[in-house]
């Protein structure tokens, strides 16, 4: 991949807003050329998508998020696959990771409430044929998400004017 | 009735504590910037480009390792110039960086930041009357050390049209029989200028037909965008006429450590370090640990504060151009350093009503000596999107004097 797709990427995960007007001033070359490489990044599905990182612990809203540890049978001729297509596809589950290591499958899941989360785990993912078990695990508070810290502790401790 | 200040003078006795202070110090005018310190301290929601050191924190494996050190009791006394394991790393640095070799026993010595070494190298150089060169618009804390070890600070003007490089022209014209030393700053502080190999041959030759000796401030050269920073050290015949000031300020973030060092010939790093052991004894020992791991350890993080500051750099170059400023484009450090003369009022004023009226500090250019008049410098050591809004504010701003 060339060097320019890179920095194109590295600009936009720190901030996916940023236009190709200043993507192209940053980068000293032309907003064709910037407009160009995000195209053919998108094409090749590099960018899959322009997301935000939410710190939702600042909001009243209720959210709980869970990571699920699951032990599955993997299938004759389709492994893990099928099985993961079929824990994916529930629009509760947030990321699905095949995992080496005590367990093989890797589920985030984000409901409203505990109960909510305890449900889909009890009533859909484990009744799943292959899942041998599961293991939930609340997250109880987020530090840091996607290279974000969420409780900035590093501002900017410099003098206004110095030599 | 004679009273008793009267008396006082009459005997020849000191009237305030004024009359105690050393002229030399008495007789430097106070910074410039300091000025604007004090202005902004009340200042609020300040977008400052008035920040000479880099808006990165510390590495952390580099802040990690000296908390390390400081858990394992590390709290003692150094050797004079440095620990050896450092002044090794500096010469391997050097070497591989730069091609210019020290031997780490005798030519190399760590310093309580770049500023001191220039300080002791002054010192140990300076005979009351000598004359110190200056290419100016410059750092401006070269002149004033240099009046308080008696010397005389000779400025030597250099312009936007040249990229602000010295010229070997300008240079002759500036020297006298008590002509002894040339202090350098490329990539400067602030106009961002760099030289070449080319551009230093001619300066070199001066230096060597008129017997001088350079100190040569290179803490910037890892900041160059384009081409890679030239010391002087390593042009041919210079190594031994030049005191090499460093430091790991800028490269590795570390403004707050005060790390530097001075590399040269024995004999003068010899003499500093004199004065380096009666004064401060020796760096702090935690820096120390510190700059060990940056030279280790540091060099990828180095490459990705560089890549930042250098898209931000095309971002406040064609900034002010857009708000038709003229602005020579900086090859070096992280400082802009665009012409306000368009606007028809000085660089004091328009930094202070900039401050006021757009609530941006810049440092006005009259403050770097020669040639600074009718700029200011702006470091683009700060974010994106804080760099557009103050780009954003000094354009409503210059467009509304504009209209007056």
């Amino acid at each position: 991949m060339s060097e320019l797709k890179f920095k194109v990427l590295d600009l936009l995960r720190e901030d996916s807003r940023r236009s190709a007007d200043l993507l192209s001033t940053l980068l000293g070359v032309t907003e064709q050329e910037v407009k160009a490489v995000i195209q053919e990044l998108e094409d090749e599905k590099i960018i899959v998508k322009y997301s935000t990182v939410v710190n939702w612990s600042k909001l009243d809203e209720d959210k709980v998020t869970a990571l699920i540890e699951v032990q599955i049978t993997p299938e004759r001729g389709r492994g893990f696959d099928a099985i993961a297509e079929r824990v994916y596809l529930y629009p509760e589950v947030k990321t699905v990771f095949l995992m080496s290591g005590a367990y093989d499958l890797l589920v985030e899941i984000e409901g409203r409430t505990l109960k909510e989360v305890a449900l889909f785990v009890s009533t859909k993912l484990s009744t799943i044929e292959s899942v041998i078990s599961t293991k939930t695990h609340f997250i109880l508070k987020k530090y840091k998400q996607d290279g974000i810290i969420f409780e900035e502790h590093e501002g900017d401790h410099r003098m206004l004017i110095s030599p | 009735m004679i009273r008793q200040d009267e008396l006082n003078q009459m005997k020849g006795k000191r009237q305030s504590m004024q009359d105690y202070l050393a002229s030399s110090v008495k007789e430097i005018p106070p910074s410039g910037i300091r000025k604007f310190f004090d202005l902004v301290a009340g200042s609020k929601d300040v977008i400052s480009l008035g920040v000479g050191e880099p808006d990165f924190v510390t590495p952390w494996h580099v802040r990690e390792a000296c908390v390390y050190s400081l858990e394992q009791g590390r709290t003692a006394y150094t050797h004079n110039a440095g620990l050896p394991e450092l002044r090794e790393g500096i010469a391997e640095y050097l070497y591989t960086r730069f091609n210019v070799k020290y031997e780490p026993s005798n030519q190399i010595l760590v310093t309580v930041g770049g500023s001191e070494a220039i300080d002791l190298a002054l010192r140990a150089l300076v005979e009351p009357g000598d004359e110190v060169l200056i290419p100016e618009p410059s750092y401006i804390s070269y002149s004033p050390i240099v009046s308080l070890v008696g010397g005389k600070a000779v400025g030597i003007e250099t312009f936007a049209r040249d990229q602000f490089k010295i010229t070997a022209e300008a240079l002759k014209a500036r020297l006298t029989s008590r002509t002894k030393i040339l202090i350098l700053c490329y990539p400067n502080n602030p106009t961002g200028g760099i030289m070449t190999y080319e551009d230093w041959l001619p300066i070199a030759k001066v230096v060597e037909e008129h017997d001088l000796i350079v100190i040569s401030d290179e803490i910037y050269a890892e900041l160059t965008y384009g081409s890679r920073h030239v010391s002087f050290a390593s042009i041919p015949g210079m190594k031994d006429r030049t005191v090499l000031v460093s430091g790991f300020s800028k490269s590795f973030a570390m403004t707050g450590w005060r790390m530097g060092y001075a590399c040269g010939h024995p004999e003068l790093i010899g003499a500093m370090l004199k004065i380096h052991q009666y004064t401060v004894m020796c760096a702090p020992v935690m820096g120390q640990v510190a700059a060990i791991e940056a030279l280790k350890n540091g060099l990828e993080e180095k490459d990705h504060m560089v890549e930042a500051y250098n898209q931000r750099r095309r971002l406040v170059v064609k900034g002010f151009r857009e708000i038709g400023l003229d602005c020579h484009e900086p090859q070096g450090a992280f400082y802009a350093f665009p012409s306000i003369q368009s606007t028809g009022i000085s660089s004091d004023e328009f930094a202070q009503r900039l401050l006021v009226e757009a609530k941006v500090a810049v440092v006005p250019g009259h403050v770097f000596g020669l040639g600074g008049e009718g700029f200011i410098r702006c470091s683009y050591a700060t974010s994106v999107p804080q760099l557009s809004e103050a780009l954003e504010r000094i354009g409503n701003f210059v467009n509304r004097i504009k209209n007056i």
